[in-house]
């Protein structure tokens, strides 16, 4: 697998670094030229210098035959303009861009760059994962399939707890697919009983999340913490 | 007609005034506020007087370019001095605000090319620099 990746900062290099440990066929970017013998004191031929938003510096790096372009420089139009030539005009397969910040994410998903991926957006999710009062935690969502997956703690004293999985008033379009309990998970059944501090996993259609944590919310929580 | 110009830069600023003159509607956006005295030098009375309109905002942010009047421009004219920002916001203006009319400019020939085939009406002024200087350096 060839892996072109434009930006050689912090992110840039050390994905360089570990896709070369696996083996793979790495070619890193970089445009300022402090930065790149900084880096190519280290990557050596791996990394080249150029802007990799000009066509001839990308073409000079290969990208006819890469697999997959990483686009991780700290401006959004670059990362953008880098994925969409590497897409639609040298038919790369598989590109990943870089948010850097979030408010841009819209104009990446207007212009089809997917996956963007956004530090900000994956540190809140560790936050929420963390913090137990967020209650309904997103931990995947399908945009093109209009589907996500969900983790809800089983509240004391709510709705669910105690109850058969035949029992809990979801709204059609959910479905409890797996539970965590005391460190393992199982799948439950229709006559599964849910208990108060599991972990349920449910996949759903978008826009059900309230009525869903409405059920799992502890008694006297307000619903839409 | 109406015309949004994104970036109050040599280009952006002179494009404006030459549309005003001519009686069209014209708003500018630019993140520079100091960019606004382009639009007023050598010029008898103030931009805004004369008519035009200025915002200030970064070219990507949706807010602003709905501030300048994106939803009702006839024609977005992206002059940053940014190509990759111009092509983005082109992009939007054409496919999220169906501007009738989109015009970008890029510096750099490659892109300038390639994008105008997938039919953004691009200008590059280094191509033009180009084509006048052979015609004039090689001139018999």
């Amino acid at each position: 697998m060839y892996v072109i990746i434009a930006g050689a900062g912090k992110v840039g290099w050390n994905l360089a670094r570990e896709l070369i440990a696996k083996d793979r066929e790495v070619t890193l970017i970089e445009s300022d030229h402090t930065r790149y013998r900084v880096v190519e004191e280290e990557l050596e031929h791996a990394v080249q210098y150029g802007d990799a938003t000009e066509l001839w510096v990308l073409e000079r790096a290969g990208i006819q035959r890469a697999d997959l372009v990483i686009a991780v420089t700290g401006d959004d139009e670059d990362n953008i303009v880098i994925c969409q030539v590497a897409r639609e005009k040298y038919g790369v397969q598989r590109i990943v861009a870089r948010v850097n910040n979030p408010r841009n994410l819209q104009h990446f998903k207007l212009l089809g760059i997917q996956p963007a991926v956004s530090a900000t957006d994956l540190i809140l999710r560790l936050i929420e994962h963390e913090v137990p009062e967020y209650g309904l935690i997103q931990l995947l969502a399908l945009e093109e399939e209009h589907l996500e997956i969900i983790e809800l703690e089983v509240g004391e004293g709510s709705e669910a707890a105690g109850r058969r999985v035949q029992e809990i008033d979801l709204p059609d379009g959910s479905l409890i697919i797996s539970v965590l309990r005391g460190g393992s998970g199982f799948v439950p059944k229709v006559d599964s009983v849910i208990e108060a501090g599991d972990q349920v996993l449910l996949i759903l259609d978008p826009g059900l999340e309230a009525e869903i944590t409405l059920q799992f919310a502890p008694t006297g929580a307000n619903a839409s913490a | 007609m109406f015309i949004l110009i994104v970036g109050c830069g040599r280009v952006g600023s002179a494009v404006a005034k030459r549309a005003l003159d001519a009686g069209h509607e014209v708003s500018v956006l630019d993140r520079d506020p100091l960019s606004h005295e382009r639009l007023d030098k050598d010029q008898m009375v103030t931009w805004e007087d004369a008519g035009g309109r200025f915002t200030v905002g970064a070219a990507l942010e949706i807010d602003g370019l709905i501030e300048a009047g994106i939803e009702q421009a006839d024609v977005f004219l992206a002059a940053t001095r940014g190509d990759n920002t111009n092509l983005v916001i082109a992009q939007v203006a054409r496919r999220r605000f169906n501007v009738p009319r989109v015009v970008v400019r890029v510096a750099d020939p490659g892109r300038a090319a390639w994008y105008a085939e997938g039919g953004l009406h691009t200008i590059c002024p280094t191509q033009v620099a180009i084509d006048q200087a052979e015609l004039v350096a090689l001139a018999p």
